[in-house]
This record gives C-alpha cells, structure tokens and sequence, in this order.
C-alpha cells in the first residue's frame, strides 16, 4: 500500500553518499602553516627546503614538516605560537627574495580533493583578521579624464586653426565658445576623428556654443578603471604583505573589500593602502653586453642608471639594463592603456593614450630616435616596518622594474601601440601594470573590523554550541511527541544538516558566525514540514482512516502547503542575500541552502524512511504517533 | 503524545474584534515608540569606532579616559565588561564636513591599533580583542538596503500569494505580517537593546517564518472553503483556525526552541538576532492564529473568491479517486 520507487530510494542513497564525501573534509584540522613564495630573484627549489630545514633546526624551531606543495614551500607547525614564531624568524632569516605569509594548510587527504572536496572556508569572525572596505573616489578618475578630453579639444581646435574664445569643463561635460559659429560642423567632424567617444551637441540659444559630454557608458568605463586599477595595486602590494589567503574583492559600484586572514596589525596594511605606484617610459641606452658590465662591474656610464627587467636573461636572473637618467613621460601623463590585438598584424598589442603635455613629450623624442628602444619602468614604493631595538622603524623600499622595451618604430604623440608580445595574456599584463602605474583615483578606508584570535576562536565555540543545542532540543522534542515519526523526522533533519554542509563547502561557502546561527535557524524553520505531515497523518487517523492510507493521504495532503510556505519563507532568504551586506547575505544564504535541502529531505527522504519502516507489512494496525 | 485536543473549536472569530483591537493598538504604541525613542542604533548604523581590549591587569577606567582625551580624542567612552581586565572603548564617528568628499573621512587615529597604543601602559600592556570602525558614509547606506530589503520581501509575498491563492489572501498575509514586524521594532525601540546587522537580519527571517505560519491557516482555509462550502465565512475560517492550532503552536514552539538555544549559547554577538526571532515568534504565531483570518474576513473573503479554481480541483480530485 505505501509505495515508494526504486530510483526514489537509489537517489536518496546517491546524495546522502555524496553528502556524507563532501561533508567529510571539515573533520580534518587544518595546520598552522608558514607559506615561502619565491619573488624575482629567488627560487623555490629543494636548497631552499634544507636551507629551511637547516636554520629551523639550530634556531630550536619544531616544525611539522617542511616541503615544496605547488610553487610554494610550506613548513607546517603545530600550533598558532609555533607559526608565529616560525614566521617572524623565516621573515627575517629570507630576506626580500622571498615572501613569508601565515596560512592554515589543508590536511584532507588526497583521495578526498582528488574529486573537489574540500573545506568549508571560515570568515574573518571565526578566524580573526582584519576587514577594510575602501571607497574609491570616482569623482576624480572621471575628472582627470574629462580634463585630458578638454585638452584634447583644444588641441583639435590648435591644430585645424580654428579660432575659440573659451573651452572649459562643466558639470556635464566640456564647453566650447568658438570664434565662428560657421566652423560647427568642421570642428565636429574634426573631434569625433579624435574623440569619437565623447558625444557633442550645438546650443541652439547660442551660435557657436557647444558641449562635448561624457557619454554613460563612457562613464561607466571609466569608474570601472578607477576601481580595477586600485585593485591591481592592492593586489600587488598585498602579495608583498606575505598574507595567505587573502579577498581583495569589489563590491557595490566603487568599493573594494580587504580581508587579511591572521594579520593584526592594521597600521601596516594602512600604510600599503595609502601607497603608490607609479611609471616611467625611459630611453634605452644599453640592453645588452654594456649593461651586463655595468651590472657585474658596478660601473654605470654617467649618463645613465642601472635597471632590472621582468624580462629573464638566459641565467635565469632579471636582465640589466641601461636607460637614460632623463624620464619621458611619466604616469600622471597617461591617460589609457588597454590590450587589444594590432589592428594591422592581429598580434597582441596594448594601446596607450598620453594626455597633451605627455603627447608633445613623446612626440619630440620619437622625432629623433625612430630605431632606438624605449622602456616603460614600473615603480612602486613599498613601505616596511621593521623592529630596531624594540622601536618600530618604517622605511620605504622602493622596487623599479623595467616592464617592458620596446623599439620605435615610427614618430607617434599621444597615441601609440606595444606590440611584439608573446602573448594575449602578457598584453593584458602590461596593460594592468600601465594603468596601475597611472595616477590612481583616492581611495579611502569607510570601514575597518578587527576580530582578534581569542574572539574568532571563542565565536567558533559559541556559534557550534548553539547548533549543537538547538539540535538536541528539537530532536528531543520530536522523539517524544511523535515517537516512531519523531525518529523519521530526526533522521530527515541530521541528513538536512550533513546536506547543508556538503553543499556549502562544495560551493565554497565562507562559513561565519551568523551562518551558524542560519543552520541552527533552517532546524528551527525546516521541522514545520514534518509538522504538518506528522499533524496530517494524525488528522487523517482520526478521520478513521487506516493507518497506511493515513500515512500516504497526510505526506500528499501536507506537500502543496509546504511547497508555498517554504516559497516564501526563500524569498525572505533571497532579499537577505541580495540586499545585505556581511552578516545579513551569509545569514541568508545559509537559509536558502537549508530551506532547499529541508524540503527535499522532509517530504521525500522522510517518506522514504516511513515506508521503510511500515511499507512492508499488510496488516498494520496501529502506528506510532 | 498530544499537547492539544484534537476537536478543538476555541470561537477565536467571536472575539475578533477584541484581538484586532489589542493588536491595532500594539502597533500604535510601536509606532509611538518608534517616533519618540527610535532605534538605539549599533555602530554599524551610525559609525563611529568600538575598541574592546583585554589587559593584563585590571584596567584603570578613569586613567584610561584621561590618556586617550589627552592623545585628541573628544569625549570617549571607556567601560569595564566581563572581568575587571577587559575594557570597551567608543569613540564618535569623525565629523565629515559637507562637499568635503571622502578625502575627509577616517583619520588612522580611528584604528584599533592607535588606540590600543593610547590606552595601555607599560605596565599594564593590553591586546585588541575586537575593533571595528564603520564609516558615517555606509550607516545610512544599511538602513536603507535594509528597507529595500524589507520592501522587496512584502512584495514578492504578495504577488506569489495572489498567484498561488488570491488577492485577499495576498493582502491580509503581508499587512498580518508587517504588523508582526513593527511590533518586533517597537520592541527594540521601547526597550532600546542595541539594533545591529544581525537584528535587521534576524527581522527579516521572521518576516518569513510570520508569513509561513498565515500561508499554513490560509491553506487550510482555501480547503475548507472548497469542501465546506455551505459554511459562513466565519465559521469556515474559525474552523480552519482550530484544526490547524496543534500545527501552528507545535511549529513555534520547535522554532522558539532553537531560537532559545542560540539566544542562550551562540555568544554575545547573536544575542540580538535571537532576541528578535524569539520575540517575532511570539508575535507571528498570535497574529497568524488571532489576526490574519479577522482581516480576511473584513476583506470579504468569500467561496467565490476561490471558486473558479475549486471547480477545476474537485473535478481532478473526483477523476483521482478510484
């Protein structure tokens, strides 16, 4: 009489095994690891491990194993004391070369991420760690390029001679006063040719008034920029911090998230923050045998300073290379870079645009040295703070890299190409790095969280016991108001539960102390499924019905009620993880997980358990519930 | 086990007028809480800056309040909570100056290390258990995605409710449940308990229990009202009320439970998110077995309303059966 298919059953038994794989990797304990990335310079090969190995030893430093994992040296450690220590001893012990960051190392097995398990990934509340949310001034980025378009403007109206009185930046675009209203058309064939994006209309009221405006997308392009390129810079100042697993993240139209996992010191991560890059196109003076010397003998021609490629030599080790003193253009100049194949060849190329006073710079230079090199260097200026006789000391190390050099091939001003890259991927590098070396829009810190260690790790416990009551209270409750139904509906609930898990850490979830309370939560709000089954099924025996038909008529009857009430108890979860913000989305999310999971496990997983258990036998008189 | 009779039939529609009357004037007083009181917002509403350090020896307040106004911060607030050693210190949102734009905003003084600097000594050194520092710029920025938040829930609860049952019902469900809501805020605006991210969040998860709750009683209304069908309004919807009592009560009480649960071990920083659930709970299952079916019925919910669509079903239900 209770029927229940077979792949009905099979499907149930598939997800709980996939369940049951998924949910397994957060039973492993992560390590307290120190992680040595290699930069230029230094490599990550096995001298390094015994080196490491070697000055662990006599500093008396235990460690749990020292290796290579991927690109990285990994030496893990036993507790978090331990890992600092290791840390702040390989930090000072390595020197630049290398990049010494904490991070917690995975122990699950291989046979468990071999098929994309992995953990569920733990917020800042339950770690610790410090949280910036950043405000990109976009005002400004939109600013410097409506001014670089008001110069290009006059330029135009310069070099077709046509006379204007004034052009001058409004609140929506540029405006120009000409001299003759009969020049309109002219003048605006002349501008689309140079500026095709902006869009320009004539004042009807006034002859010879016009505005050139910033079109939306146009806008939109530029406040995406000003954004990409802060987060460029971050992400290159960051790496250098040596954090291990950190989020640089945009949110919202022109913010930009910082997580630093494990760090407490935010005056440091300020200071990068607040730093700058920068960039120089420079003449090339020697890129061969003559830097070489230079480098080896540490004698530089007079006209001239020693600098180091990305580019590698045949040693393995940056190239040197000669440029000459004098700078030729330098990043507040540039206005645009993007990669885009060569129009002409279909090779990859980056595009630059100069503003003026940056075009008539290249344009004199190319006039005279057509066949000569020019190199672009990029620039950063890294600020380390350092503990000399117990007073924190900050000096500022200055990191140049020649990014790339390139010969000229032709007079140019202000728009040119690079072309000869090996790469899409490599144009779209060095485009990244021009535009991060250009002025950047301001950025300042709107918010800024701290969670200490001792709190991350107190809200780990607080947040667990809270489920973990939660779940026994209920399944307290359940067993001894329903008896047998209670025990269908516990199961149907510990499984909601490993699904919920499984599902988070497969999805890459970032579990958080209101996430917690979301799991505790859906327990709460999932039971009313079985509720109203289990109610039904009462309803339907005192109807006088049989206890097998009572069973089946109260899983059908409830089923369309649970469907609309857990609609709209999702929507609820939705708006929270669209709308909110921090606790609110990782609340919400863990609440449409577990509604999803909860009805599936509820109506069909439980009904699969109670047909179980009753389906077999003919005549079933009495039911416990 | 059973927590309820079964054939119980409690009249809850005779005394509608009663416990719409009560309510009304529950929300009138939220409403005069709320104008009057207000939210005593967190700091996540407001900016500003909170430092909680823990020292190693039981802290001097006063000396402490003394250091930092002497370092340039205005008008600190300096507290002992737990034991003796920890300390939690306030500080003010900066002023931002108008047009000034974002240039203008958070001095590295707002940070919890400067602070921590200040404030210990050497001979009493401290660490930084907590600190958060919130931007005046985002505050107003919370509240209003909260609203939208909250705006978007009620309308999609409305318009799938019209869908799947009608627009009466839609109507009655979702003003229910805002009531429920404003009750919930006139609670924290009367007691003042610090509102928070997470009770926003907590408020807003009991806008979907509340509607869950008045979707099960409408439910078994629209069944009665198809199966009943020469029964008053009234005594339809009475009807629907007790049968499904036992469900409602048992539901609530399982999610209080939990609620309870993380109210009393999920740490301080739940606390007001429990806080708000165990409350809305509480209100949501009185509105859903008091409030919603009285409103019902001043909207004129009749058979009609549900004929059309009952016909179609007593015709699959007739051609189901054997």
């Amino acid at each position: 009489m209770l029927q229940y298919a077979t792949w009905k059953y099979a499907l149930a038994a598939i997800l709980i095994a996939l369940s049951a794989f998924y949910s397994l990797p957060n039973l492993y304990p992560q390590d307290p690891a120190v992680q040595i990335a290699a930069n230029r310079g230094g490599a990550v090969d096995e001298a390094l491990m015994l080196r490491v190995r070697g000055s662990l030893e006599q500093q008396s430093l235990s460690a749990k194993s020292v290796a290579i994992e991927g690109e990285r040296l990994v030496v893990r450690t036993t507790n978090p004391d331990e890992q600092t220590r290791v840390a702040d001893f390989l930090r000072q012990d390595l020197g630049s070369q290398y990049t010494v960051a904490l991070n917690l190392a995975s122990t699950v097995p291989s046979w468990l991420s071999g098929f994309g398990a992995k953990q569920m990934k733990m917020g800042l509340d339950l770690q610790g760690g410090v949280h910036f949310l950043l405000e990109v001034d976009q005002q400004a980025a939109i600013d410097k390029r409506a001014n670089a378009f008001a110069d290009e403007i006059s330029g135009v109206l310069r070099d077709g001679k046509f006379s204007y009185t004034s052009v001058s930046r409004t609140a929506d675009g540029i405006q120009v006063l000409l001299a003759e209203s009969t020049d309109m058309q002219a003048v605006f064939a002349a501008i689309a040719r140079e500026a095709p994006e902006l869009q320009l209309q004539a004042d009807p009221a006034q002859p010879g008034r016009f505005v050139a405006r910033l079109t939306p997308t146009l806008i939109q392009t530029i406040m995406d920029g000003a954004i990409e390129q802060n987060r460029t810079t971050l992400d290159n100042r960051i790496n250098s911090l040596g954090v291990g697993e950190q989020v640089i993240q945009r949110q919202g139209d022109s913010r930009i998230v910082v997580q630093l996992p494990g760090v407490q010191d935010t005056a440091e991560a300020r200071k990068l923050i607040g730093a700058t890059a920068t960039l120089e196109y420079r003449h090339v003076i020697d890129y061969g045998n003559d830097a070489i010397r230079a480098a080896t003998t540490g004698v530089v021609p007079a006209n001239a300073r020693l600098y180091y490629s990305r580019e590698l030599g045949p040693d393995g080790k940056p190239r040197p290379i000669l440029l000459s003193r004098r700078v030729i253009v330098s990043g507040d100049q540039l206005v645009n870079a993007t990669s885009s194949p060569d129009p002409q060849s279909g090779t990859p190329a980056v595009q630059i645009e100069l503003n003026n006073a940056g075009g008539n710079r290249m344009l004199a230079h190319t006039r005279e040295n057509v066949g000569q090199l020019m190199a672009a260097v990029y620039i950063e200026t890294i600020p380390e703070v350092k503990v000399v006789d117990g007073k924190e000391v900050v000096t500022t190390r200055v990191s140049e890299e020649v990014i790339n050099a390139a010969r000229l091939q032709g007079v140019f001003g202000k728009n040119f190409q690079t072309t000869g890259l090996d790469s899409q991927q490599e144009a779209s590098d060095l485009a990244r790095l021009l535009r991060a070396g250009s002025l950047a829009a301001p950025m300042v810190i709107i918010e800024e969280r701290i969670i200490g260690p001792s709190l991350g790790a107190a809200n780990i416990a607080s947040g667990l016991n809270a489920v973990f009551w939660s779940f026994v209270l209920v399944l307290a409750f359940f067993l001894v108001y329903y008896k047998m139904f209670g025990i269908v509906t516990n199961l149907a609930l510990l499984l909601n539960l490993l699904m919920v898990v499984a599902v988070m850490s497969v999805i890459g979830a970032t579990l958080t102390l209101p996430g917690l309370a979301g799991i505790a939560l859906t327990v709460g709000m999932s039971v009313d499924a079985n509720v109203l089954i289990n109610e039904r099924i009462r309803e339907e025996l005192r109807n006088g019905n049989t206890p097998l038909a009572s069973i089946a008529n109260g899983y059908d009857k409830a089923s369309g009620t649970i469907t609309d009430s857990n609609t709209t108890a999702l929507l609820a979860g939705v708006a929270m993880a669209v709308f909110g913000s921090g606790p609110i989305r990782g609340f919400g999310i863990t609440l449409i997980l577990g509604i999803i999971t909860s009805m599936y496990t509820a109506v069909s997983v439980s009904r699969g358990i109670a047909t179980l258990i009753y389906g077999k036998r003919k005549k079933l008189a009495k039911i416990a519930i | 086990m059973e927590l309820f009779p079964s054939n119980s039939n409690i009249k809850f529609m005779d005394a509608r007028h009663a416990t719409v009357g009560v309510f009304v004037a529950l929300m009138l007083a939220s409403v005069v809480f709320l104008a009057t009181k207000g939210f005593n917002y967190a700091l996540d509403f407001t900016g500003g800056t909170v430092v909680e350090i823990e020292f190693e020896k039981p802290a001097d307040v006063e000396a402490i309040r003394t250091r930092l106004e002497a370092a340039g911060y205005s008008s600190p607030i300096v507290q002992t909570f737990g034991s003796g050693n920890d300390i939690v210190i306030r500080l003010q949102p900066p002023e931002m100056k108008e047009d000034a734009g974002p240039e203008a905003a958070p001095p590295a003084e707002q940070a919890g290390t400067s602070i921590l600097n200040v404030a210990q000594s050497p001979d009493n050194p401290g660490t930084v258990i907590r600190s958060d520092f919130v931007g005046p710029q985002i505050g107003n920025e919370l509240a209003l995605n909260g609203m939208y938040a909250a705006i978007f829930v009620a309308l999609g609860f409305l318009a799938y409710i019209a869908v799947r049952f009608e627009f009466k019902f839609a109507v009655a469900a979702v003003v229910a449940t805002l009531g429920d809501i404003l009750l919930v805020c006139g609670w924290f605006a009367l007691n003042q308990h610090e509102f928070d991210l997470t009770v926003l969040a907590g408020i807003l998860s009991v806008m979907g229990f509340s509607i869950n709750d008045k979707i099960v009683v409408f439910d078994r209304v629209r069944e009665n009202f198809r199966l009943l069908n020469k029964l008053e309004p009234r005594e339809v919807l009475n009807r629907s009320i007790n049968q499904t009592l036992s469900r409602t009560i048992i539901t609530s009480f399982v999610a209080f439970l939990t609620v309870l649960a993380l109210y009393l071990y999920g740490g301080n920083s739940l606390k007001g998110m429990a806080e708000s659930q165990m409350i809305g709970i509480v209100i949501g299952t009185l509105s859903s077995i008091l409030v919603a079916c009285p409103i019902l019925l001043l909207l004129g919910v009749t058979k009609q309303d549900l004929l059309p669509k009952a016909r179609e079903d007593i015709e699959a239900e007739l051609a189901r059966r054997p």
